[in-house]
């Protein structure tokens, strides 16, 4: 929709040409959240596309996402075959609400920075140990894992004018096992529960889960726990009463999807390392 | 900045927050649509650079230096795209309003997401098909044909204007350029209940481009109803253009006109309002009770039943003896059903332009189901002479019931009165959920009993709707809810009380088979819980008890005597549905965690609305020999359109192509009640035969007086009339005509009274997730009585659409209110309405009847079919997990809390 308090676009084709925020300020990105709402606060849009980052990297430490690589793009990406974690990535495009229209336009750091309990890129990235590159107003910079750079319901760390440059999913994580559970209320809807369990060559298991809470709540384990061992742990830290509550989903169903995917995938990657151990 | 549109060339530039779709629009290309302006519906998309987008997305100064492609620019030259052809081809639209946006997209799909048009087309949502035709169109499958002069009437014609729609040509409302138009937007309350002490308009007015600020001391004072019926009074007087207390959040307290929409935003937000809040109620078992706020302190001018307890409208029917019929029967079911506010959710926004021609009239565009009767509202409101008045609309994008009501046209008159500049009003589609209408929510508190064989001794229900915070159709639908759910059933013994009740809620309104479904979702499920009682079958036990021809017909009241059976497939289509559930159905395997059931459900519908419901057609030979056509009633998808092109061209012996004709504008003088109830077949659809069947013998009189030929021995054809074995061309006749100072031109009317009635049964197979509940459905079968069936694919698509928007309504649709009675999912994004994934292929099954009513033996076909779904879904999902749910929607989580443990 037509954003009418917008008065400025300001299109920076490098760093420092990023202009100085002042209130009013927003970054865009894709676009796609930011036209679908009222804005009347924004003054000004900052565009990121024209800075020219390119949008995917992939090198011995890793994949490294540019935030304005957009969700056709990070889709159509062919990993190579040691990366064994990555159909993750083509798992977690689909699990968007939004058509294959939007990933024409829609970036990764869109989502990220949107911090939905939903958004299927911070699944992914939190699940791959994703950690983000922000760029502060002053030039400085900051890593932060995904998982605490997603602080709540359209909640996250950035500060005033902090940029989201890009994320690095790193070649351990890339190169290890992972499961894929999603459901949602409605076919291809918006997720009320997306769990991903992964398993890292030292037989370290961690459990992501998203969706279902406010914010993805990452569970580790030194092995492949029991099932039992798996729910005291999900129940311990995510009480009743910490699961995310909206029109998406009831809390107790999200829970109650939440323990059953969290079996159903440990018991696929079990299944599968004993297949390959055969 | 320069960029390429359909491979022209222009140099423009955007404001700069300015998205695509408004760009292109403002440049000329009004195919390119706004359904929600949020990226969620698809209908404004475009191809940007060669891919599709959604263009209410894309910040438009990232056009430049690209190619964009709309739906007027796919076509080459006069050839059609190939898929725009397999639209037209398949008819794959009714209201045409998501065309564009589909074909652009089904046009973009590489092999691979063909194959998978559940996922690739989830970014498209269409209202009105239900999807079946559009996969026909994507896999070219077709059954339209031209049909043989004087054979209209029983075969596929095309919709008349599918040319114009699948090249975005077809107009809707606002797909006009208008010099020096105005723009409104209004301010909203943000209390539920308020009287506003003041309004400062000063900081409004200084903002550059606002040319008018009105409120409630601006506007008149004459209470209406925003509903529009036949007879007025029958709806209560208890709404103003703008009013000085506000009852929900959302109601209108003023109106910006400014000449740019973003001027008139910025003049809602700096209006200062001073509201003095009031204690407000949003639950209408609350309202009723004493000591609850009064929202309407109205006297009995306003016809309100009893404001002091909020009750606008109540309805009271007791037959025989409720309580022996009880201790008679061998099994009885009480419960108690829910079912929740849902949106029409049509794709096209309510909007209108108004302005004053050169005589000082008053015009209004609209989007309107009923341009007849919101002119006569708007003369009354405005205290005008109707002659001052016109209304008119050309195609309308869905309705539903959503526009029998005068929710935009009233201010719109306002602000062109009051500054004298032309003016448009367009909702966004945040503004349908919080400020337009929802279906009436109800609780059904129902008691049902049977003896053992399979004969039901009485039934008891008890309705309370929720109006919502203006009484809007809340009598009549009120009325209609307590009638065909249980006239439809022989009982000895029944008893109605039903309470329409005002909150400080949105108001609810006319929708889709208004009132039927929300309590046949209580009888039906009630019977089926019945039958199981005592052991019979539900279709069985359905044929025991319902009525047959001769029987009388018992709700709240005594059907009216012009209620008649006109014909009578009911029997028919129990049969069907009954055989079609036997045959196994088709699908993957499922695994153990999959629970399965059938049910089935019916439900009887009158096929017009008591009080009269008129129409006219004006019918004449034009100069080529073609004809010319004005009908009152209205085209918002119902087909209808396709329908009198049929019955005219069959009467006049000649091809649908040569009958040309104009609608819903009121300076086509005579008097139509509008495209609602169903009425665009059986009534309008009546004047036409009517209008045709006088031009015929007006024709054939005045050729045998020119050829000297005995009138029996004269015979219309195509486009002549042969005298005794002379050809003389229609045109040669019009000719000869016109130099005798002979009008060929009839006129036909239609009155709405006797009516009959229609059924509809539903039959689903389900498969129940008993891990996470979520429902599968296997197989969906609706079998109709729509009388004779003047265009089969045409009505088929109706009850398609029927059966995919009660699925909505059924799986997913509820408008929540939160605790503050604010809508909390204003969006398409919150608010799932079905997408092509969600919905099953509907085998449509037709019994054989024809009406002694309807033209050509047709009954109505809109409404019904949504009716009895959501019960009939209810009895499948009960039979597959053997629990009863008996709230709205079947969401997969609320399946899932109730399913037993597992063991």
């Amino acid at each position: 929709m037509d954003l009418n308090t917008i008065s400025e676009i300001a299109r920076p084709t490098a760093r420092d040409a990023l202009p100085k925020w002042r209130v009013g300020d927003a970054y865009l990105g894709g676009g796609t959240w930011l036209f679908s709402e009222p804005q009347p606060r924004l003054k000004r849009l900052i565009d990121l596309t024209t800075l020219g980052w390119t949008p995917l990297t992939a090198s011995a430490d890793g994949l490294e996402i540019a935030a304005t690589c957009t969700v056709a793009q990070l889709d159509a990406f062919a990993p190579p075959p040691a990366w064994t974690a990555a159909p993750l990535i083509n798992q977690c495009c689909k699990a968007f609400l939004a058509s294959f229209k939007i990933w024409n336009t829609a970036t990764v750091g869109g989502n990220i920075c949107m911090s939905l309990p939903a958004g299927p890129m911070i699944s992914l990235t939190a699940a791959l140990d994703g950690v983000a590159l922000l760029w502060a107003q002053d030039g400085s910079a900051r890593r932060v894992p995904v998982t605490e750079f997603v602080t709540g319901p359209l909640r996250n760390v950035l500060q005033p004018g902090e940029v989201l440059r890009s994320i690095l999913l790193p070649i351990s994580a890339l190169s290890g096992r992972a499961a894929f559970r999603q459901i949602s209320l409605a076919n291809y809807g918006r997720s009320g529960a997306l769990v991903i369990g992964t398993l890292a060559a030292d037989g370290a298991f961690a459990l992501t889960v998203t969706a279902a809470t406010p914010r993805p709540i990452k569970l580790t384990f030194d092995t492949i726990p029991t099932t039992k061992d798996l729910q005291t742990r999900i129940d311990a830290e995510i009480p009743v009463g910490q699961w995310y509550d909206d029109i998406h989903g009831a809390p107790a169903w999200r829970r109650h999807m939440t323990l059953h995917f969290a079996q159903e995938i440990q018991e696929e990657i079990r299944d599968e390392l004993n297949g390959t151990a055969r | 900045m320069s960029f390429t549109i359909n491979g022209k060339n222009f140099d423009d530039t955007p404001a700069p927050g300015q998205c695509l779709r408004t760009f292109l629009r403002q440049l000329g290309h009004f195919g390119v649509k706004k359904g929600c302006d949020a990226g969620d519906c698809g209908a404004c998309t475009v191809h940007l650079g060669g891919e599709p987008v959604h263009s209410c997305l894309v910040p438009a100064f990232r056009t430049e230096g690209h190619e964009v492609t709309t739906i007027e620019g796919l076509a080459d030259g006069n050839d059609l795209h190939p898929m725009q052809r397999a639209f037209l081809d398949a008819q794959g639209f009714q209201c045409g309003f998501c065309t564009a946006g589909m074909i652009m997209t089904a046009a973009s799909l590489n092999q691979a997401q063909r194959a998978d048009l559940a996922r690739s087309m989830k970014g498209n949502l269409c209202r009105c098909t239900g999807y079946r035709a559009i996969d026909d169109a994507i896999a070219g499958r077709y059954e339209t044909e031209a049909a043989k002069a004087g054979e209209g009437v029983g075969h596929n014609v095309p919709a008349p204007a599918g040319h114009a729609v699948v090249t975005g040509k077809a107009r809707f409302t606002l797909d006009v350029a208008v010099e020096g138009l105005q723009h409104i937007k209004l301010v909203r309350s943000p209390h539920a209940h308020a009287r506003i002490r003041a309004i400062d308009k000063t900081a409004a007015l200084a903002v550059p481009g606002v040319g008018a600020v009105l409120t409630f001391e601006d506007a008149p004072t004459a209470a209406f109803s925003t509903a529009r019926h036949e007879v007025r009074e029958i709806d209560v007087d208890d709404t103003k253009v703008l009013d000085n207390v506000v009852r929900f959040i959302g109601q209108r307290v003023a109106a910006i006109v400014a000449d740019s929409e973003a001027a008139a935003e910025e003049g809602c937000r700096k209006l200062i309002v001073d509201y003095d809040i009031l204690p407000a109620v949003f639950d209408p078992e609350h309202a009723m009770a004493d000591g609850a706020p009064v929202i309407h302190d109205k006297g009995k001018d306003s016809r309100i039943l009893d404001p002091k307890r909020n009750i606008v409208a109540d309805v009271h029917g007791n037959y025989g003896d409720v309580e022996a019929g009880f201790a008679a029967a061998d099994a009885v079911h009480e419960s108690t059903y829910v079912v929740p506010r849902v949106q029409h959710a049509h794709l096209e926004t309510l909007a209108a332009i108004a302005w004053l021609d050169d005589t000082g009239r008053l015009n209004v565009r609209s989007s309107t189901q009923v341009p007849f009767l919101t002119r006569q509202e708007l003369a009354r409101v405005f205290a005008l002479d109707e002659a001052k008045v016109r209304v008119l609309c050309e195609r309308v994008g869905g309705g539903f019931g959503a526009k029998q009501e005068m929710m935009v046209e009233d201010i719109a008159a306002l602000a062109a009165l009051k500054t004298g500049k032309p003016v448009k009003i367009e909702f966004t589609r945040e503004e349908q959920f919080i400020a337009a209408t929802t279906r009436h929510p109800m609780k059904v508190h129902i008691k049902i009993g049977a003896k053992r064989d399979g004969i039901l001794t009485a039934i008891q229900m008890h309705v309370v709707s929720n109006t919502g915070a203006y009484g809007n159709h809340g009598g009549p639908v009120l009325e209609h809810a307590c009638s065909a759910s249980i006239s439809v059933y022989r009982c000895p013994n029944k008893k109605v009380d039903g309470y329409a009740v005002y909150t400080n809620t949105v108001p609810a309104g006319a929708f889709r088979g208004y009132g039927l479904p929300q309590t046949s979702f209580a009888v039906e499920q009630a019977i089926d819980e019945v039958a199981r009682a005592i052991g019979i079958d539900g279709l069985e036990f359905r044929r025991r008890n319902v009525v047959k021809p001769g029987e009388p017909m018992i709700g709240a009241h005594v059907s009216p005597d012009d209620v008649i059976y006109g014909s009578y497939g009911l029997d028919q289509c129990l049969d069907l549905v009954d055989e079609a559930m036997r045959r196994p159905a088709t699908h993957d395997t499922l695994s153990a965690d999959w629970l399965t059931g059938q049910g089935a459900a019916l439900t009887m519908i009158d096929t017009v609305p008591p009080g009269g419901h008129y129409s006219d057609t004006h019918i004449w030979l034009e100069a080529d020999g073609g004809y010319g056509m004005t009908v009152g009633t209205a085209e918002f998808g119902n087909g209808t359109s396709t329908v009198h092109v049929q019955v005219a061209a069959t009467v006049l012996q000649t091809t649908p192509p040569r009958v040309r004709f104009t609608q819903s504008d009121t300076d086509h003088n005579g008097h139509d009640t509008g495209a609602y109830g169903s009425t665009g077949t059986v009534i309008a659809g009546r004047a036409t035969q009517a209008a045709a069947e006088a031009l015929r013998d007006t024709l054939l009189t005045f050729a045998a007086a020119h050829s000297g030929t005995a009138r029996e021995r004269c015979t219309l054809t195509e486009d002549a009339v042969l005298c005794a074995g002379k050809t003389f061309a229609l045109s040669e006749l019009h000719k000869a005509a016109q130099a005798a100072g002979i009008d060929l031109a009839t006129h036909g009317k239609a009155d709405g009274s006797p009516r009959s009635v229609a059924f509809n049964v539903q039959g689903f197979e389900v498969a129940v997730n008993r891990i996470s509940g979520e429902i599968k459905i296997l197989k969906s079968v609706q079998a109709a009585d729509a009388g004779f069936v003047i265009n089969p694919m045409q009505c088929r698509a109706q009850v398609e659409g029927g059966v995919a928007q009660a699925l909505g309504a059924a799986l997913f649709e509820e408008v929540m209110i939160d605790d503050h009675g604010r809508v909390a999912n204003p969006s398409f994004r919150n608010y799932h309405i079905p997408a092509f994934a969600d919905v099953p292929r509907t085998e449509v099954l037709f019994a054989k009847t024809s009406d002694r009513l309807g033209p050509f033996g047709a009954k109505s076909m809109s409404e019904s079919p949504y009716n009895p779904v959501a019960a009939a879904l209810g009895n499948a999902i009960r039979d597959a997990t053997g629990v009863r749910y008996t709230r709205l929607p079947f969401k997969p989580d609320r399946i899932q809390a109730q399913l037993p443990r597992l063991g």
